[in-house]
């Protein structure tokens, strides 16, 4: 079959993120690119965060799908401009987020940097749909996402925060 | 044109002192007063080091010479780090340790707001992202420096040492040299002197809150960590971070 570049990027778009199952590496919005050279398939790759080890198993896993689909070399490049930012998650993307659990993240602002030194603004329960909730822990159990607990239906739940 | 052994020093003093700083944090990991602090220390291990991981790679790719971030990683002496002295110091208890994280990271977060601008496009990049990361670093260390300070009388008197002991550690991270005249001149770095007032007000407006006494600046500064020089510390860093490599040379897994 022609390898096409419309065809790899649905090829990817079937990649789970490993942290976040539910969406795809593609909606995630780290691979940035895809081009067909003679010899190769180039992709591009920027980190959500710096450190973040789900950034290999990506890697393995498009190595892997592309192998499958009959992509000999493959050639993974990580790029750091721009920088990976929780805007380019469709609002569908982060519907589904909401759905499994995790609230999404609000949209960010233009002047972003100082508002979110002070930001202690109240996330939404992706359960009960409440305002009252407080902040466990800005770290979570992963590198994305924060801790949080619902007042309201008394459930803890995870926050994909705003990046 | 680019001075690149300049530009290569530079890469090395920002990945140093994320890499170090990293490290320490990941000490914490399996040992935090309480299960969500271990997990925030983790994340920020995690963090530092993948910053680090971005700034060595670049200083590896411009020396040239076939090394990699791991080589510049393990297998240099603590002579031929670049970090500053503060990350450098061990974690002492919590409220030391988010006192060092603290003042780093007023810092590291005014610099890579600098950095976003600068002229070197790989620079730039890599402060983008380090800058929205270390955002939280700075969130998180604030509050607890006044949850701490503002506390009991015991965690009062606590994170008021790990102040006192820090400050000594404090002028370095302004330190500059030849590399960053250089830089300067070319756009790629800007001039630390002009980040000073600012560190200042944002560490007095979150002390004040904690309730705590700025030390005094008429005591013994340390400088030349841009130089190699360093405390003991960091030799005892090193034989730990590096045990592996330096006992299995080229160990994968």
């Amino acid at each position: 079959m022609q390898i096409t570049e419309s065809l790899l990027w649905k090829t990817l778009n079937e990649i789970p993120d490993p942290e976040v199952p539910v969406i795809s590496i593609v909606e995630l919005g780290v691979v940035r690119g895809i081009l067909i050279q003679e010899d190769k398939v180039v992709i591009t790759m920027t980190p959500t965060y710096s450190g973040c080890p789900a950034l290999k198993a990506m890697e393995e896993q498009i190595i892997a799908k592309l192998t499958a689909e009959g992509v000999d070399k493959i050639e993974i490049k990580l790029i750091y401009k721009p920088a990976w930012t929780t805007d380019w998650l469709s609002e569908e993307t982060k519907q589904r987020l909401k759905d499994y659990g995790i609230a999404p993240p609000p949209k960010l602002t233009a002047s972003h940097i100082l508002p979110m030194l002070k930001d202690k603004s109240l996330v939404q329960c992706p359960f009960c749909n409440s305002l009252e909730t407080k902040l466990t822990s800005q770290f979570g159990s992963t590198a994305c996402k924060s801790l949080h607990f619902c007042n309201h239906c008394h459930q803890p739940f995870e926050h994909f925060k705003c990046h | 044109m680019i001075n690149t052994d300049s530009l290569k020093s530079y890469c090395l003093r920002l990945g140093d002192n994320s890499l170090i700083l990293g490290h320490r944090l990941s000490e914490w990991c399996g040992h935090g007063p309480v299960l969500e602090e271990d997990i925030a220390m983790s994340n920020m291990a995690l963090d530092l080091i993948g910053q680090s991981r971005g700034f060595l790679s670049y200083a590896a790719k411009l020396e040239g010479k076939g090394r990699t971030e791991d080589d510049l990683a393990y297998l240099r002496d603590a002579r031929e780090f670049v970090n500053c002295m503060l990350v450098e110091q061990p974690n002492g208890d919590f409220a030391f340790t988010m006192m060092r994280s603290f003042l780093y990271s007023v810092f590291a977060y005014l610099n890579f707001s600098k950095l976003v601008n600068s002229k070197d496009e790989t620079i730039s990049g890599l402060a983008e992202k380090s800058l929205k990361e270390i955002i939280y670093h700075y969130r998180h260390s604030a509050d607890w420096v006044i949850r701490l300070g503002d506390g009991t009388t015991e965690s009062h008197q606590k994170i008021q040492q790990a102040l006192d002991e820090l400050w000594s550690y404090t002028d370095e991270l302004f330190e500059m040299d030849e590399v960053n005249e250089v830089l300067i001149k070319q756009g790629i770095a800007f001039d630390l002197k002009n980040l000073r007032a600012e560190w200042d007000q944002l560490v007095n407006e979150v002390i004040s809150k904690a309730t705590l006494k700025r030390p005094g600046d008429n005591i013994y500064k340390s400088k030349g960590g841009i130089k190699g020089i360093h405390t003991e510390n960091l030799g005892f860093l090193l034989a730990e971070m590096q045990f592996l490599q330096r006992a299995y040379p080229g160990a994968k897994w």
